[in-house]
């Protein structure tokens, strides 16, 4: 007799319950990429010495990040009368004092810490609620709900947490044709980048009775300034596997597949991990939950190349291919990988579908905006007080993410400058910043919420350095299957090093026109016509600064040494 | 080829099949039979990719096109560290430029590849994933933020056994 749900639920809750007790201290370091680099593992290392050394009985474990980023590596101790203290910045030499003076003296060193949250009411020194604090008041944390409390190895943490509820509701009391329409309900619209409404999407897969049909994840997230794909995966991964197992019941399909890029140490270990426990425990497999429903999942690794974030790259990529992309049609539901009926989602399009179903569709509908339900995972990088990952409502300005978030500028002045969704979506300026954050809206201002990062541009930043920065990623990452593509780039990288050199003619403007708009009509994919947008959103606001550079001025802020970029000199044969 | 070199050959040969055998993946393909020889041995040598095609039932053609279309794969052995510097826009705003230019000073290099005593591979990155602690480097795929063009120089300095 396989184990039910129920029997799993009480055994989580025991080990949940042994945990947060307050019989023992739990001190939990935030891990995940930004914190490993941030230096989380020493930190990790010296408060177990610590504990060791100090005689004191506490659970020290490596959780997920909580997304404060500008406040790693984070650690923060849950005591026995419940409160939970929250110190930033901890350097590994600090490990000792705390535990000396928090675990085993039981008072906290407010002078490190920056808030507490929970405990008996009373309160931890003179330090703020941390969910008073506005990075933390303003998100509404859905696919990001478990980040910074729960070990993201451990699968019955996050059941204790609610975690394959809705699973077993789906596969227990839905059919796979009322979850399709849950989700058409709910508006969840893909999070890649193309904003097309999942529902609508899973409806193209689900009718094939094919013997085999594939749901695929795209965590390939090449985008500089985005992390909230691996984010999900390294910090929660289950809750991905449980959406990607959902998606699969829903569309009667058999395999799932991850899909991440190999070097990414910590996603690629995180969902291999929670794969292995969702098969020990029957969650993936041959009968999930007793039921007649089969599912096998797998991490598939591809090597680097941008366009393999492609839907038909990727699949090619899968196959062990060169990841360029195919022509359309076929569409992936009617042939896809190995030609079999297929259906691709990104990672956080997956991660929402969980709580969907769990809380149903009413619930995410009345999150966000009319044209745009549920939440954006934005993370901020580049010039800003608070560089972070942060779920907020659809709806919320730009603004209020730059400046009640992230806490405005760092290093300069003021905000100049935003490339919002990846190099292949725009810069925006100043007059944008009021703009929602809604797929439409976005895409009105000329830019998009396309992977969520925003990387803010003080007023040093040089406009055309910024776009020669993202032509020449935008450069080297085309996949060369498309000329118009892979000379296009080549071209205008040469027009914006001339531009940067003091060197450019004013004929070079209609220049980059005429090849943008090349690449646009002659490129299979994204990359090819998408490839203008930075430079044709940057004309938009910032206009004079660029037409500046034809006439032989430098531009405000400058370039970098002689003008020359370093840059990568290996191109795909 | 020498006796000696035919020899040595056939044992990295060996080596490879050994390797292209464990992969624990149901899915195996010519590229991930690639990622597994190159996450072993670091590199990969021509008989890697004769054994893949043999392994796989392709065509060393086959094999050598998508060898040669993904960036991470190298086809001569690395130094003894591989240092990742970030080139991507978020890291280039807070100063990625510098961090490389210092780098390639302190590993005497003009472009990516292997410092001269061999002790250091730099290969330039176009994001490795915590643009918040940009600008970032990585050694071995182990990352480390906030970096100045001062500290990342001694960083390569220091895996070089140089004196800062």
């Amino acid at each position: 007799m396989p184990i039910t749900f129920e029997q799993l639920q009480a055994r989580a809750k025991k080990r949940w319950e042994e945990l947060t007790s307050g019989e023992n201290a739990w001190i939990r370091v935030g891990g995940g990429t930004s914190g490993q680099a941030a230096g989380a593992d020493a930190v990790l290392d010296a408060f177990k010495s610590s504990v060791e050394s100090a005689g004191v009985d506490a659970n020290v474990s490596m959780v997920s990040a909580m997304g404060l980023m500008y406040l790693e590596p984070q650690v923060d101790i849950l005591m026995p009368n419940g409160a939970r203290v929250f110190y930033g910045n901890v350097e590994p030499e600090e490990a000792q004092a705390i535990v000396e003076q928090h675990v085993k003296n039981g008072e906290p060193l407010i002078s490190r810490a920056f808030a507490y949250s929970g405990g008996d009411g009373t309160a931890v020194g003179n330090l703020p609620k941390l969910a008073s604090m506005p990075m933390i008041a303003l998100q509404q944390r859905i696919a990001t709900r478990n980040f910074g409390d729960t070990d993201p190895h451990d699968i019955l943490q996050y059941i204790a947490n609610g975690g394959y509820e809705a699973l077993n509701r789906a596969l227990t009391e839905m059919t796979p044709a009322e979850i399709v329409d849950e989700v058409k309900a709910a508006g969840l619209r893909g999070r890649g980048g193309a904003a097309f409404p999942a529902g609508v999407k899973w409806s193209f897969l689900a009718p094939s009775d094919a013997p085999v049909k594939y749901v695929l994840c795209n965590c390939e997230e090449g985008d500089p300034g985005a992390f909230n794909d691996k984010g999900i995966i390294e910090n929660d991964p289950h809750t991905l596997v449980e959406g990607l197992i959902i998606n699969g019941y829903a569309t009667r399909s058999t395999n799932g597949y991850i899909f991440i890029r190999t070097g990414h140490e910590l996603p690629i270990e995180s969902a291999r991990k929670a794969i292995a426990a969702a098969y020990e425990i029957g969650l993936l497999g041959k009968n999930i939950l007793g039921t007649d429903f089969s599912f096998d999942m797998e991490v598939s690794l591809t090597g680097d190349s941008y366009v393999a974030g492609e839907e038909t790259a990727l699949m090619e990529a899968i196959e062990g291919k060169r990841s360029t992309p195919r022509f359309k049609p076929p569409f992936p539901a009617a042939a896809g990988l190995w030609q079999k009926p297929t259906n691709i989602n990104n990672v956080k399009t997956l991660a929402y579908v969980p709580e969907i179903v769990r809380n149903g569709s009413d619930w995410f509908k009345g999150i966000g905006t009319e044209t745009t339900s549920g939440t954006a995972i934005v993370c901020l990088s580049g010039h800003i007080t608070y560089p972070g990952m942060y779920e907020v409502p659809m709806g919320m300005t730009i603004r209020d993410v730059l400046e009640k978030i992230g806490g405005g500028v760092s290093e300069g002045e003021y905000i100049k400058v935003l490339q919002a969704g990846g190099p292949l979506n725009g810069l925006l300026g100043e007059d944008a910043f009021d703009t929602m954050i809604d797929f439409d809206a976005m895409s009105a201002a000329g830019a998009s919420i396309g992977s969520g990062g925003i990387i803010v541009g003080n007023e040093t930043t040089n406009v055309v350095d910024l776009l020669r920065s993202l032509i020449a990623f935008n450069q080297f990452e085309s996949c060369g299957k498309c000329f118009p593509c892979r000379l296009g780039n080549t071209h205008m990288l040469e027009i914006l090093d001339r531009m940067c050199q003091n060197k450019a003619k004013s004929a070079d403007l209609a220049l980059l026109e005429r090849v943008g708009t090349s690449m646009k009509a002659g490129s299979l994919c994204g990359h090819g016509q998408l490839g203008f947008n930075p430079i044709a959103s940057a004309l938009k606001y910032f206009g004079d600064e660029i037409k500046s550079c034809l006439n032989g001025e430098i531009a405000p802020g400058g370039v970098y040494g002689d003008g020359t970029m370093i840059l990568p000199t290996r191109t795909r044969p | 080829m020498t006796t000696a070199e035919i020899e040595q050959s056939s044992k990295l040969r060996e080596q490879i099949r050994q390797i292209l055998n464990s992969q624990s993946q149901p899915t195996v393909t010519v590229l991930s039979s690639l990622i597994a020889v190159q996450d072993s041995i670091h590199y990969l040598p021509d008989e890697a990719i004769k054994e893949a095609a043999t392994y796989c039932g392709s065509t060393i053609n086959e094999v050598w096109s998508v060898a040669s279309f993904y960036t991470n794969f190298r086809f001569t052995p690395p130094g003894e560290k591989t240092l990742d510097v970030c080139w991507g826009p978020s890291c280039h705003l807070v100063g990625a430029q510098q961090v490389l230019d210092a780098v390639q000073t302190a590993l005497d290099i003009k472009e990516e590849g292997e410092s001269a005593d061999g002790k250091v591979t730099l290969k330039y990155n176009t994001c490795l994933g915590a643009c918040a602690q940009g600008p970032v480097i990585a050694i071995d795929h182990h990352l480390i933020g906030k970096q100045t063009p001062e500290s990342a120089a001694k960083i390569a300095r220091d895996l070089r056994g140089l004196d800062n």
